[in-house]
């Protein structure tokens, strides 16, 4: 019945049934599904306050799940996003309360902003070359980095938390536009310059190609190893990016909990968006959408008074969920 | 590898280059820490070191298993941290009835992993992150974020504190023992042969008429029962239940196995050269304690995590270059 419902109400010249409208469209419905849920049971869920909180957080999720989408578009993964967040995020501060920061303001911002995302592009250059030069597996490579790089940060920072207070480096986190805040935009600008890299650039259609055949890609004479380099660079600086976000929105730097399972999450919306894990496909907007998803489950699961724990376990329940009936649509 | 019926050191040499290279560092270490530090050869700290590294040793050689058939396990050390709690609530039924109720607790999550590889088709690494996070968030639960602390009064405690015949720890005769077995299991026996052919190849192994699908679900059983006897070893030797442990030791284990030559693509592997890459890792955290206490460096415990990586880093150098090599020779033979 509602099969052909949808049938004629699409209108489409293809026929289509509803077990593939709903593997298409789930990350939709399943949002369409939370929203009504939290309009019904959770208090206070239609207000600005929530919309403002929610985008801020969600933020971070969505910037790392964009460079985590264009890693998966090649058949790759990359776990070491947690890590270099909180790498970058123990820079930044380190930077601009150093002497050379005190002194000059805004020369110390802008250090502390380049240099940290310089050194996250310099960690996605070494995943890049082991695996791109050394053909090492992504898991393996990435491994390296997810194991150490919180490491080094805590090294760097002795494992203390570095508490701050300096009004334009949080712009970062707590500025505002239009009454949103601008971590938001900043994600939305990245889609949208990252949709277009995909779409309309020769780089784009090879993270593609490499993805649904590498080899082929290989034998058409694709830069297939600069490719791979480069997308692993890309999601370094977008999860450093992240990492600089996320303490300008605590105004301190933990180096143990920066980015902590952040790979989880970022895999996660990349899968829930309609990515791959075999590659091939780089849904950019479907990245936020599973990004948002997985803010509003985490969201509600906490304004419902359920336990952290409880949530970690609804977590590993979506990441098999949307994995699986991904793996089934591509059969 | 399956035609030398006597022992050929030459051609262990030639076709283990990484497996003998291992040795040599283990006992390079060994003999360095003999002549530097005067404790080093002492009972205790031999007893400390074999006690803490039997929870790495039994890890290690599950995901070995587990990467022979290409696949990985990234849930152990979860699994460990919800097993060390159920082993301490077990434990004033004494030791008999809590290391098989953690084990099979392990065995459980072992459960899920099998089914969403084999049957889901899930892939194995994510398969198991979810497992990860799935067993944290379960110890955390049914221990309510508590060590739970182990009944003295029972023998529950002789595994991790005491020693068989005044010898060796008894967590590591019980490992030494699992050890073997999985050693026989890998080397004579047809699950053995399965799981090293799957890593080769799975779909060669399957047009063989191979039982692949048992043999995969039975590598993430073993890792899951492995996770689950080093969660026993953990609460009988700390004397508590950890929800919060076992972060990063898929990591270590990893890394044990990878150092003692296992292929991570599969389909090659040996049980004693992943003993030996355990206790080699052990041996350089050892060996740096004994630095930190001679007062020659100052380690704070997060370069642990740096250097842990940067052995990984190493050893993912040495087999890159090994194993176009190796790959030319196995195609041969």
């Amino acid at each position: 019945m509602s099969a052909k419902e949808t049938e004629i109400q699409i209108g489409s010249v293809k026929t289509r049934d509803w077990g593939k409208f709903f593997r298409s469209n789930g990350g939709v419905l399943a949002l369409i599904v939370i929203v009504l849920f939290n309009i019904a049971f959770t208090p206070n869920f239609l207000q600005m306050q929530t919309l403002f909180v929610n985008i801020s957080q969600v933020a971070t999720i969505a910037i790392v799940a964009m460079g985590m989408t264009l890693v998966i578009a090649t058949g790759g993964i990359d776990l070491s996003v947690g890590a270099i967040m909180a790498l970058a995020g123990a820079l930044a501060p380190l930077i601009f309360s150093s002497e050379f920061g005190q002194a000059y303001p805004t020369l110390g911002i802008i250090a502390a902003i380049a240099l940290p995302l310089v050194a996250a592009i310099f960690c996605g250059l070494f995943n890049g070359l082991l695996i791109a030069n050394l053909k090492v597996q992504p898991i393996i490579a990435t491994l390296i980095f997810f194991i150490s790089g919180r490491g080094i940060a805590q090294v760097l920072t002795n494992g203390n938390l570095q508490t701050f207070s300096n009004p334009s480096f949080s712009y970062l986190g707590t500025g505002k536009i239009l009454g949103l805040p601008f971590q938001g935009w900043l994600a939305l600008a990245i889609a949208i310059a990252l949709y277009f890299v995909v779409t309309r650039t020769t780089f784009g259609r090879y993270i593609l190609a490499i993805g649904g055949n590498e080899r082929a890609a290989e034998l058409a004479g694709g830069p297939v190893k600069r490719v791979k380099i480069g997308v692993y660079m890309i999601c370094g600086v977008l999860s450093g990016l992240a990492g600089l976000i996320v303490v300008a929105i605590n105004s301190a730097s933990d180096a143990a909990r920066n980015g902590n399972l952040m790979e989880l999450d970022a895999i996660a919306a990349a899968v829930v968006g309609g990515a791959l894990l075999q590659g091939g496909r780089a849904p950019i907007f479907g990245a936020i959408l599973g990004a948002v998803i997985i803010q509003l489950v985490k969201y509600t699961l906490l304004a419902n008074g359920i336990e952290d724990e409880v949530a970690l376990i609804a977590k590993a329940v979506i990441i098999l969920a949307a994995v699986y009936i991904q793996q089934a649509r591509k059969e | 590898m399956l035609d030398t019926n006597a022992f050929d050191l030459r051609k262990y040499i030639s076709r283990n280059p990484q497996s003998f290279a291992v040795w040599i560092a283990l006992a390079l270490l060994i003999l360095f820490g003999l002549i530097r530090y005067e404790n080093f050869g002492g009972a205790y700290n031999i007893t400390s070191f074999l006690n803490y590294n039997s929870m790495f040793i039994i890890i290690s050689v599950g995901m070995c298993f587990v990467i022979m058939t290409g696949g990985i396990d990234l849930s152990v050390g979860s699994v460990a941290a919800f097993t060390s709690v159920v082993a301490a609530y077990l434990s004033p039924y004494g030791i008999e009835v809590a290391l098989p109720g953690a084990v099979l607790a392990g065995v459980c999550f072992g459960a899920i992993n099998a089914i969403s590889v084999v049957i889901l088709r899930i892939p194995p690494f994510i398969a198991t992150l979810a497992t990860m996070l799935g067993a944290k968030g379960g110890a955390l639960v049914i221990s309510g974020a508590q060590t739970i602390s182990v009944d003295w009064g029972s023998n529950f405690t002789k595994m991790g504190m005491e020693k068989a015949l005044n010898i060796l720890p008894w967590s590591i005769v019980v490992v030494g023992f699992v050890v073997i077995v999985l050693w026989v299991v890998l080397e004579k026996t047809t699950l053995g042969r399965t799981v090293l052919a799957i890593g080769g190849g799975e779909d060669a192994s399957v047009l063989m008429g191979l039982n692949v699908n048992r043999a995969t679900a039975f590598v993430y059983l073993l890792s899951g029962g492995c996770a689950g006897l080093a969660g026993v070893i953990l609460a009988s030797g700390f004397g508590a239940g950890q929800p919060l442990e076992g972060i990063g030791w898929e990591l270590s284990a990893i890394a044990s196995v990878v150092v003692g030559g296992t292929l991570l693509t599969g389909g090659f592997g040996s049980v004693t050269a992943t003993v030996v890459g355990a206790l080699l890792l052990g041996l350089v955290f050892n060996i740096l304690n004994f630095e930190n206490g001679k007062g020659t460096i100052s380690f704070s415990a997060y370069w642990q995590m740096v250097i842990r990586g940067g052995f990984l880093f190493a050893v993912i150098l040495f087999q890159a270059k090994v194993i176009s090599g190796r790959s030319e020779s196995k195609v041969q033979s």
